[in-house]
């Protein structure tokens, strides 16, 4: 079977990256990776490279929105304009706008808010290069700077796409796979809470293709959830001594 | 940027608790049942200037849907196909918290949400939208216009768009030799040519409990929500997890089941009203 674009995706059950169905792109992690942000994160998966970075608790400079009883999470999901094959116009479109509101949703979960009456917790993701999976990377790296800002949180939350590509479902897709697939579905996990912060689909699916899309994301979020809590560790165990 | 909102429609937490307490013996304040849409009315053609319209009420929510046909140029990666967009727009007539401007994050988040399932479910035949092949084709353009909001927008839109659909027309065209395109507004006849019926079927979780359609009140006190493309042949056209707050693992699929049972009935009744008298 062959994808909507006429063009094979999977071949003797490799993609067309060589990776089979279940497997995720190379993955690699940093957080603190900017001087002035109270948190940061670096999230790559494959080529897709994603920036976070938070600021807050905090005053913000416009105080009308903020709120009695919590804080407020403002959340900016933005894409650099080289990231993209053609230069992306730097202002947002309706496409970030969704994108901001749903990574932002997919965060408060975990946010324990109500512990800062009166702030602002900043979370600003600078898409960095795309090639697919870039909202659920975004997740990754916002729940990586949250934790990295010190700001209390009650689980970690990890992303990861789910694709249907020549009838076949496959694990963090990316950019061509999204493009000549048939379906695409990102979830977002907060693996010990069991709660899904996030979930979309674009594209089709039975409800059985659904439930076994899910399993599939649950695979790759525990994994990434795993490097998500060893890359924390890290920090500290890097300890440099002043000579 | 996307703000945590403020309660938009506040709900005491006397009156929060007294409705939950309702829902633990499965009751609503509307008297509805937790699975039970509120009633679907449709005024078709309400719009005579657009080439399809339904003015459709969902209890008291009431959307209006305009479509309107232009004769446009293709993509370049789809040169045999017509276009299709979708915008909404809160108007400020439909709530005290609606204000004039450029649409916000909820009705962006709304429109996408409507395209998406009608996109990829191919609700509409795009192909048969050429007028020229690779150089003129139709842009289908659904306007969504909330009028006013008592609760789940965006099921009241895609019932609405729906309906605008399968009740536009397609305006005559004549192509002339010199490659000049006249479009006859007066005379419609061909039906928008559609290949299957879609609707969005909005769920709500308020602490443990699930109920579909939310209205307003219901709908400020959720923690999450989560909206089902439904199409006829019973297929999950699309997805979208909306609010602060979380689904289960272990609840989704009777959250997906519920939805596409009360998605076919949505249909049904949409179809049998759009026919009907």
């Amino acid at each position: 079977m062959v994808g909507k674009g006429g063009i094979k995706l999977v071949e003797g059950g490799l993609r067309h990256d060589g990776r089979r169905l279940d497997e995720l792109r190379p993955i690699t992690m940093s957080v603190g990776v900017l001087k002035n942000a109270n948190g940061s994160a670096l999230v790559e998966y494959g080529k897709t490279k994603v920036l976070a970075a938070v600021y807050g608790p905090r005053e913000p400079q416009t105080k009308y929105m903020l709120l009695p009883n919590r804080a407020v999470i403002r959340c900016r999901y933005h894409m650099a304009p080289f990231s993209t094959h053609e230069r992306k116009n730097p202002t947002l479109s309706r496409r970030e706008i969704e994108l901001s509101k749903v990574i932002r949703e997919a965060l408060e979960p975990i946010t324990i808010s109500e512990l800062y009456p009166r702030t602002s917790i900043d979370v600003f993701i600078e898409v960095i290069n795309a090639d697919g999976g870039t909202r659920t990377a975004s997740i990754t790296a916002a729940s990586l700077a949250l934790a990295d800002a010190g700001i209390p949180i009650k689980d970690l939350v990890a992303g990861v796409a789910v694709g249907k590509i020549d009838g076949f479902l496959a694990l963090d897709i990316d950019e061509v796979e999204d493009m000549y697939g048939e379906a695409d579905m990102p979830v977002a996990i907060a693996p010990s809470l069991r709660q899904i912060t996030l979930l979309q689909l674009n594209g089709v699916l039975t409800p059985e293709e659904f439930i076994q899309a899910l399993k599939l994301a649950k695979k790759g979020i525990e994994v990434i959830y795993n490097m998500q809590r060893e890359t924390l560790k890290r920090k500290y165990l890097d300890v440099k001594v002043e000579e | 940027m996307s703000i945590t909102p403020s309660t938009e429609f506040f709900v005491p937490k006397l009156k929060t608790d007294v409705i939950i307490s309702m829902l633990g013996k499965g009751l609503r304040p509307s008297g509805r049942r937790l699975d039970e849409v509120r009633p679907i009315t449709i005024i078709k053609n309400y719009v005579p200037n657009a080439d399809g319209s339904a003015l459709v009420k969902l209890g008291n929510t009431q959307v209006l849907v305009g479509v309107k046909l232009e004769v446009g140029s293709p993509f370049p990666d789809t040169p045999n196909e017509g276009n299709l967009m979708i915008n909404a727009e809160f108007v400020p007539t439909a709530s005290p918290v609606f204000e004039p401007g450029p649409p916000d994050e909820n009705a962006i988040e709304l429109s996408r949400v409507v395209d998406r399932g009608i996109r990829e479910s191919k609700a509409i035949d795009l192909s048969k939208l050429v007028i020229i092949p690779g150089k003129k084709v139709w842009n289908v353009w659904v306007d969504i216009y909330v009028l006013d909001h008592d609760g789940n927008l965006i099921d009241a839109s895609s019932i609405g768009v729906l309906a605008a659909l399968m009740l536009t027309k397609l305006p005559e065209v004549e192509v002339r030799e010199s490659g000049e395109i006249i479009v006859n507004r007066g005379n419609r006849k061909e039906q928008l040519p559609l290949n299957r019926s879609v609707v969005t079927v909005t769920i709500g979780k308020i602490s443990n409990y699930i109920l579909v359609d939310p209205d307003l009140e219901e709908e400020s006190i959720l923690d999450s929500k989560l909206s089902v493309v439904v199409t006829e042949d019973g297929l999950i056209g699309g997805l979208q997890k909306s609010g602060a707050g979380y689904l289960m693992e272990d609840e989704l699929p009777m959250l997906i089941n519920l939805a596409l049972s009360k998605g076919r009935e949505v249909i049904t009744t949409v179809k049998n009203l759009v026919k009907g008298p």
